[in-house]
């Protein structure tokens, strides 16, 4: 019996930081409310996993254990939570807010009655009612909700709270699970992944997003080099994954990745708030646009109005300086 | 045998348009309703299906009488026909409402494939779609950025975290649409006049079976409040060389970030 569950995303046996977040997060809860933080991991090995989790404070590890979880796929993922929330009985399911998270959270909540929140930026539990907010209207607004039954399952978008440590000393117990390869409906065919650009968008601490401003071959390796100097996630804007410059996954926006890094260096990107709904969380956030009336500039801190393609050449240089 | 589509549509507030608050209510233009943007992605692809493969495509709308519109623009699109399931605007419905009273739709319904927009534009919830395919138990894929019908079986890309995702679903079954898949056709002078012929349904919520009362409601808004609002630095207007110098500095010695 735990009182909060944090469900623990994992890709290629590495823990996704922002479950860690929200991980820390019910933990703070728990503490304050004296009920218990759990965690679960549902991959096809999590052994390296729990060891790592142990250093960040939850009551119990559960573990569910099988090949097919190697990918995403929603109806063994949905099967499998299904278990879980049956054998511990949570009051409240947290997950990282991710692409996979999304997929199964209003089908979990219907199939168990529970209620759903999608994408908070805040939650808190007193242990019978969950208060949370959301940003809405493109991130325009934040909208105060509450969310009543047990149990309440949510996800959190990333950057919301701080990892904290904390040793313990949990139990790890794993979950039987088995499913029949008759009760998949659906196929996953293949994965087409983007090569190169290794870096985690949603985890890196500094973030180069490219704009319709960077036009040709060009502007994109200047892109890279800025990337390759400040060891750089690389996104863009919708502009630029539709014409097929970008790969889609680096989409960064409302409808594409929401990030929140240290430094956020948008290039040659007017700042449609389609986009800034994606990155207005960053905490430090540069500019470079040629057209001193663009939006960006109405958020950054440093707007350095000027042609890209005459303004990143000398930057770069002036960053591989203070690196060396 | 001919393809059923059916193409979930809402009617949502432009989030472009101006927006206040006022003691924690959203006041908003109410003429500036328009087509989520993310179904009008899902009725495109589902007539780009339509006219490879054949079939009839009807769209369902939850909502007041004025969103009437809303259908009509679809209609205009090239959708055959239309259900609005009609709402007095007074009830506090959540995702799960919605699903649940479009689920009571379709219980009764035939088909191949129903699409959803993966969100509405102004909650950004993106839970309708898989609590429906829930209830329906349907199988299901979010956040499509592709489609297509391959051998009778529809090939869904899937835009996942590590990359896109190729999934193969059979009928029926349910997707939701990314805007990312392609850019709606604004609607012809002779799609608008055929679609004043085209047949609505006119459906009052009541008359659906199932429990939409504010009693199961789970969750709710309780008030709005601004972002807080991020204040413009400085703005570097001088020689390239001297402006990106400056700024790169700042970066390490004022803010720590490089």
């Amino acid at each position: 019996m735990s009182n909060l569950l944090t469900y623990i995303s994992v890709t290629d046996g590495k823990i996704k930081r922002a479950s860690l977040e929200v991980l820390s997060r019910c933990n703070e809860i728990a503490e304050k409310n004296g009920l218990t933080s759990a965690a679960i991991v549902i991959s096809d090995d999590s052994t390296t996993v729990v060891e790592k989790l142990k250093a960040y404070g939850p009551s119990m590890i559960y573990t569910i254990e099988d090949p097919i979880f190697k990918n995403h796929l929603n109806t063994p993922l949905l099967k499998a939570l299904a278990v879980a929330m049956e054998k511990i009985k949570p009051d409240v399911l947290a997950f990282a807010s991710t692409e996979g998270s999304k997929d199964i959270l209003g089908a979990l909540a219907a199939n168990m009655d529970a209620a759903a929140l999608a994408d908070v930026s805040e939650f808190d539990w007193s242990g019978d009612i969950m208060k949370a907010k959301r940003p809405v209207m493109a991130s325009k607004i934040i909208s105060a909700v509450e969310a009543k039954g047990s149990p309440v399952i949510l996800t959190v978008r990333s950057g919301s709270y701080d990892v904290v440590e904390k040793s313990s000393d949990a139990g790890v117990e794993s979950i039987p699970f088995s499913m029949d390869k008759s009760e998949l409906k659906q196929t996953l065919k293949e994965i087409i992944t983007a090569s190169g650009d290794k870096i985690d968008l949603s985890e890196a601490e500094t973030v180069i997003a490219a704009g319709r401003g960077v036009k040709d071959e060009e502007g994109r390796k200047l892109i890279d080099e800025l990337a390759a100097v400040l060891n750089a996630g690389i996104g863009a804007s919708r502009a630029l994954t539709e014409s097929g410059d970008y790969d889609p996954s680096l989409q960064i926006g409302q409808t594409g990745k929401v990030v929140s890094p240290q430094l956020y260096i948008a290039v040659g990107i007017s700042g449609a708030i389609q986009h800034v709904a994606g990155m207005a969380n960053s905490k430090v956030i540069v500019a470079i646009n040629k057209d001193p009336d663009a939006a960006i500039f109405e958020i950054a801190d440093y707007g350095l109005v000027g042609d890209l393609y005459k303004i990143l050449p000398p930057f770069i240089e002036e960053l591989k300086k203070i690196k060396e | 045998m001919s393809m059923k589509y059916y193409v979930c549509i809402k009617q949502v507030p432009d989030v472009n348009a101006p927006l206040q608050i006022k003691e924690g209510e959203l006041i908003q233009d109410a003429d500036r309703n328009i087509l989520n943007a993310y179904d009008a992605s899902a009725v495109e692809e589902a007539l780009v299906l339509k006219e490879a493969h054949g079939g009839e495509i009807e769209v369902v709308l939850i909502g007041q009488e004025k969103a009437k519109e809303t259908i009509r623009k679809t209609l205009a699109m090239g959708a055959d026909s239309g259900s609005h399931i009609i709402t007095t605007g007074s009830e506090e419905y959540d995702s799960s409402s919605y699903a649940k009273i479009l689920a009571s739709f379709f219980k009764d319904k035939e088909y191949d494939y129903i699409f959803c927009g993966k969100q509405s534009q102004d909650t950004d919830s993106g839970l309708t779609g898989s609590m429906l395919a829930e209830f329906l138990e349907l199988p299901y894929a979010t956040n499509a950025v592709g489609l297509q019908i391959d051998g009778g079986k529809l090939i869904v890309k899937r835009q996942g975290d590590i990359g896109q995702e190729m999934i193969e679903l059979p009928s029926p079954s349910l997707v939701t649409c990314s805007n990312d898949m392609n850019d709606p056709r604004i609607p012809s002078l002779k799609g608008i006049m055929q679609s004043k012929r085209k047949p609505v349904e006119t459906i009052p919520v009541d008359d659906l079976h199932g429990d939409f009362s504010s009693e199961s409601i789970k969750t709710s808004v309780v008030g709005y409040e601004e972002k807080p609002k991020r204040e413009p630095g400085k703005k570097y207007t001088g020689e390239p060389e001297e402006i990106a110098k400056e700024v790169a500095q700042l970066l390490d010695t004022a803010e720590n970030v490089i």
